[in-house]
């Protein structure tokens, strides 16, 4: 590939005026400067800095304009709900908002949404670590390269198949594990069943389906940072009389931390997002519980949103999936900034994982 | 405990590549001995050899005996995990744990071994003004290691080495990175360690091998795209005022390498 010819200028001669607009390539130096053709430059040659200046700048702006829109078009249309709102917006457990007295509350879906997708981290980070860490440092390359292959395409499947999967296999395969939850952990109270023997369309199981969708997200930026650890860190532990485990305590661990967090927020995002397999899976409920166990008892806010558009009032009802979709919002902000937070805190100790 | 290595036709492979060959020599404890000789002729793959850091890189596999203190280090009962705790290895770039503080640094090896908490402040004290850096390092020990200058670095991962007190300290080529005050600072600390460790050190810098060695080893390459070899091995005074062989001779005289 040729470079766009760049536009000669012809040798700019002492009080020759630049075009207005144009940025002088070479100083236009005073009326005795000497004439260094070498120094001058090609003239025109900048355009392309120019040009890749205001591409790169336009799209920072653009995207701070798509933010502020879609912030604004939630807060717009969710504070014209939650005027309307018969009942406390944010403490009510219920999601009536289609009556005449609309009375509905995001208490039971933040739990709903938060629980779920709990369960699912707590799954998909240390299988997504131990999955990376055999990719990087275990399997042989070429199963390596198959294992990473087929991760990747575990992200490539779209939500709704995870949801057919989910709710037409998945489901009824969960009874015995819910049962045996229930029956040897049911004193903690997140394993409390109150309907044992219940289809287990429940907060758990989504969080399983969940786990399976967010996993390749942690595997993959695990398995890159995890790649980068130096080999002089490596050997640094071997050579203390490492065993591998330990090696990989001392060494690859500490300077993967920040990668495996970033992964593990960018995947909790899109848990706490969810809203097709979700929706298909759970049977929902707009109870405050903490018990995962219970179908029938609790849902999530995308999932809400998207069981409730279609019967939704307007503009009221519609106005009030607005409201909660702008609680989702605010809540994967709080996500992100933690995660800032925690990477930040010892950046000190980054080293050149920074 | 300082210990003696007795290497017996010892062969070193990369894959198919044969890099080093029919390498026989003895290492006297409680001294230094230096391996000098040009670059690629093997000297720091036969050093790994003594350690079995060598087998770390895929394919890469030795054949021979190391006897430490009539000990095989290659017998097959032999964990070489447990080999590279009784010698330990400095490298040539500065490599402490970035995510780690000073004395988190000192302690690693330590933490391996199962060294009781308590007893962690006096080893990493003592490990640090064994690397002669604990007047340096006292108050900062909390800070990250990576934070220290390189010199400060080297000497830093030199008490991480001696902290799990091994027998032998391995060093290859530990001043490469270094400017000449933290060079003098390590071969100082090189003439005290060596009273209770048996030291080996790869070295390009012929003078650092006269000065701080007590026997010196030749390596040269047997032939071009040959595996290296070693030419000759002697006490340090005799090897740099009158070698046996004429190429040990052309290349201290720097006629080549």
């Amino acid at each position: 590939m040729t470079p766009p010819p760049p536009t000669r200028r012809p040798a700019t001669t002492p009080g020759g005026q630049a075009s207005p607009g144009s940025v002088p390539g070479p100083p236009s130096g005073g009326p005795e400067a000497p004439d260094h053709p070498s120094l001058r430059g090609r003239g025109g040659g900048r355009a392309g800095d120019r040009v890749f200046l205001g591409l790169s700048r336009g799209a920072g702006i653009l995207l701070l304009i798509v933010i502020a829109a879609i912030a604004g078009f939630l807060l717009y249309r969710g504070i014209n709900a939650i005027k309307v709102d018969q009942g406390n917006f944010l403490t009510t457990a219920g999601w009536d908002p289609n009556g005449l007295k609309p009375v509905f509350g995001v208490a039971a879906l933040v739990v709903g949404t938060v629980l779920s997708s709990i369960v699912a981290m707590v799954i998909a980070v240390p299988v997504g670590v131990g999955v990376a860490l055999f990719i990087s440092h275990y399997a042989p390359r070429r199963l390596a390269q198959l294992l990473g292959w087929v991760v990747d395409l575990l992200a490539a499947v779209p939500s709704v198949v995870y949801g057919l999967w989910g709710t037409l296999f998945l489901v009824p395969k969960m009874m015995g594990i819910h049962t045996w939850l229930g029956s040897y952990l049911g004193w903690v109270p997140v394993f409390n069943q109150s309907q044992p023997g219940a289809y287990p369309r429940t907060l758990f199981t989504a969080g399983v389906v969940l786990a399976i969708m967010v996993l390749p997200i942690i595997t993959a930026m695990s398995r890159e940072v995890f790649l980068q650890t130096p080999r002089a860190h490596e050997e640094a532990a071997l050579a203390l009389g490492a065993t591998r485990w330990e090696m990989i305590r001392t060494a690859v661990l500490p300077f993967g931390r920040p990668g495996v967090i970033s992964g593990s927020m960018l995947a909790l995002g899109r848990a706490l997002g969810e809203t097709m397999a979700v929706a298909m899976v759970i049977s929902q409920g707009f109870n405050v519980t903490l018990h995962l166990l219970d179908p029938g008892t609790s849902t999530t806010i995308a999932a809400n949103i998207a069981n409730g558009f279609g019967e939704a009032s307007r503009p009221v009802g519609v106005d009030a999936l607005i409201a909660s979709g702008l609680v989702l919002f605010v809540i994967t902000l709080i996500v992100n900034g933690i995660a800032r937070w925690i990477v930040a805190r010892r950046k000190e100790f980054a080293g050149s994982a920074a | 405990m300082a210990k003696r290595i007795d290497v017996d036709n010892l062969d070193a492979y990369y894959g198919k590549t044969k890099a080093v060959s029919g390498i026989s020599m003895t290492v006297e404890p409680r001294s230094v001995t230096a391996f000098i000789g040009p670059s690629g002729c093997g000297k720091s793959t036969f050093l790994r050899t003594l350690n079995r850091m060598h087998e770390v890189i895929p394919g890469a596999r030795v054949d021979g005996r190391v006897l430490l203190d009539d000990e095989d280090l290659y017998a097959p009962q032999v964990d070489p995990v447990a080999v590279r705790r009784t010698v330990g290895m400095v490298f040539q770039r500065p490599n402490p744990f970035p995510t780690m503080s000073v004395y988190e640094n000192v302690a690693a090896g330590l933490k391996l071994n199962g060294v009781r908490k308590a007893d962690l402040d006096d080893v990493v004290e003592k490990s640090l003004r064994g690397a002669n850096l604990w007047e340096e390092v006292k108050g900062r020990l909390k800070k990250p290691g990576a934070g220290l200058s390189g010199g400060q670095q080297q000497r830093l991962c030199i008490a991480r080495a001696i902290a799990v007190e091994p027998a032998v300290l391995l060093m290859d080529e530990p001043c490469s990175a270094l400017d000449p005050i933290s060079t003098l600072a390590i071969e100082d600390l090189m003439g005290s360690l060596k009273e209770r460790f048996t030291i080996v050190i790869v070295t390009h810098n012929m003078q650092q091998a006269a000065r701080v060695s007590d026997r010196t080893a030749f390596f040269n390459l047997e032939g071009p795209g040959r595996p290296g070899t070693l030419i000759e091995m002697d006490a340090t005074e005799k090897i740099f005022s009158n070698p046996g062989v004429k190429d040990t001779e052309d290349y201290i005289s720097g006629r080549f390498g």
